[in-house]
């Protein structure tokens, strides 16, 4: 069997399998925000940094080969993924004890497992629009940080197209396919997996926020790595 | 024995939640009093700030009143530390930052559901509202962050016991929350 190595641990893969996916199946914990291996990988969020053979590149892209020597968990790389954590709470409007998403959210759960305890950058407090003319989803921008899951799942699962992402650099933002743009004319449903994959507290279903206790929510006595090794690993659904 | 270190707290755009967080340490406060005891703050009801060891500032920065304080707390307390979401970035009064202060306090004040006798508070006594809320950092330097809202006992205590028992403040897993 083709191996790799990551921190210095063979790691098999098979033809085509990118070093994130082998990395899951062999339940070793690659930092990510934009993958979720049910879907096409993206490669924009840069928290799946890792060197290959002295070369950074994205773990949830870059196929796995023969010969690649893998660093993963080390300080130089872990200090950059918390920069670039912290980069993403001062672009947008994060504020955890005001969002239903708190304890559920996997931006804050990384910035718990860098051990982040203040954004480091200048905040934005960016002007986003909030679009709540859905009767049952919420549209909160303040939150959205990109990563295109909903854009993934409403093209490729629900087969919708019902978000798509407009602008460049600062400027880029999520926007709806509908006659007004706006989620109420789209046809978007609670049900869609556009909705549920969301990572952060962009997209949030009506009626239900807060049902889970402070104490009982996904990341409160768990760390993240925990937790996407236990849902995404390769003991996870075999 | 040596003299006892000082410290200085004050809630500046903040709920006083971390004050209540900070009380709730419990018993342990007459542990804290042995080694320490406290200058200004809601606690002892001292007006200004002498010099101090340690400055536990809860609450962001909204109007001209906190950044006096703020910088007040800085020219005199040797460690300064950003206690709570809304020191480190805001928290909850910085949802405002994305409405303009004067729709805000229109809506507030004027045309707000049940607003009765409408008008924007302008006594002269009352500090002028700054435009945006702004985390303590953007106005001095900082030395530690302790988050949560508020954060918990545990976590206050354990910050504490290690600042004041000499040691870099490391705060376990378990302890760091933003909510």
């Amino acid at each position: 069997m083709k191996t790799i190595t990551i921190d210095g641990r063979s790691i098999p893969f098979e033809e085509g399998q990118t070093i994130m996916d082998a990395a899951l199946a062999a339940d070793v914990y690659i930092p990510h925000l934009c993958h979720n291996p049910e879907f096409t990988p993206h490669g924009s969020c840069k928290l799946c940094n890792v060197k290959v053979n002295g070369r950074t590149c994205s773990a949830c892209t870059m196929l796995a080969a023969e010969g690649q020597d893998v660093i993963n968990n080390s300080k130089e790389l872990n200090d950059a993924r918390r920069a670039i954590t912290q980069m993403l709470f001062v672009e947008g409007n994060h504020i955890c004890p005001g969002c239903e998403k708190s304890g559920n959210c996997q931006l804050q759960a990384l910035g718990y497992h860098f051990n982040m305890l203040d954004a480091h950058f200048p905040y934005f407090y960016p002007r986003r629009e909030v679009d709540a003319s859905h009767p049952d989803v919420l549209l909160d921008r303040d939150r959205c940080i990109l990563c295109e899951l909903c854009v993934r799942a409403s093209r490729d699962v629900d087969h919708k197209n019902v978000f798509d992402i407009a602008g460049r650099g600062i400027n880029a933002h999520l926007i709806v396919n509908s006659a007004t743009g706006k989620l109420a004319d789209s046809v978007l449903e609670v049900d869609d997996k556009a909705v549920e994959v969301c990572p952060v507290g962009a997209i949030l279903v009506k009626h239900h926020g807060y049902e889970v206790p402070i104490g009982q929510r996904l990341y409160d006595h768990h760390d993240i790595a925990e937790i996407s090794l236990m849902t995404e690993g390769g003991g996870s659904d075999e | 024995m040596s003299e006892k270190l000082r410290i200085a707290t004050t809630s500046l755009a903040g709920c006083f939640g971390c004050h209540m967080s900070l009380l709730d340490i419990d018993e342990r406060l007459l542990e804290l009093v042995e080694v320490a005891e406290f200058d200004r703050s809601p606690l002892t009801d001292i007006k200004h700030c002498g010099p101090c060891d340690i400055g536990l500032i809860e609450g962001g920065v909204c109007n001209a009143e906190n950044v006096h304080v703020l910088r007040e707390f800085r020219q005199n307390c040797k460690t300064l530390v950003a206690m709570g979401a809304c020191a480190i970035n805001g928290g909850i009064p910085a949802l405002r930052n994305s409405i303009d202060l004067r729709e805000c306090l229109t809506e507030a004040y004027i045309d707000g559901i049940g607003v009765q006798n409408p008008q924007i508070p302008n006594d002269p006594e009352l500090p002028l509202l700054l435009d945006k809320v702004h985390p303590i950092q953007e106005v001095v330097s900082v030395d530690y962050f302790l988050p949560g809202c508020p954060p918990s006992a545990d976590t206050i205590w354990k910050f504490l016991t290690d600042l004041i028992a000499g040691r870099e403040p490391s705060l376990p897993p378990e302890l760091v929350h933003y909510d």
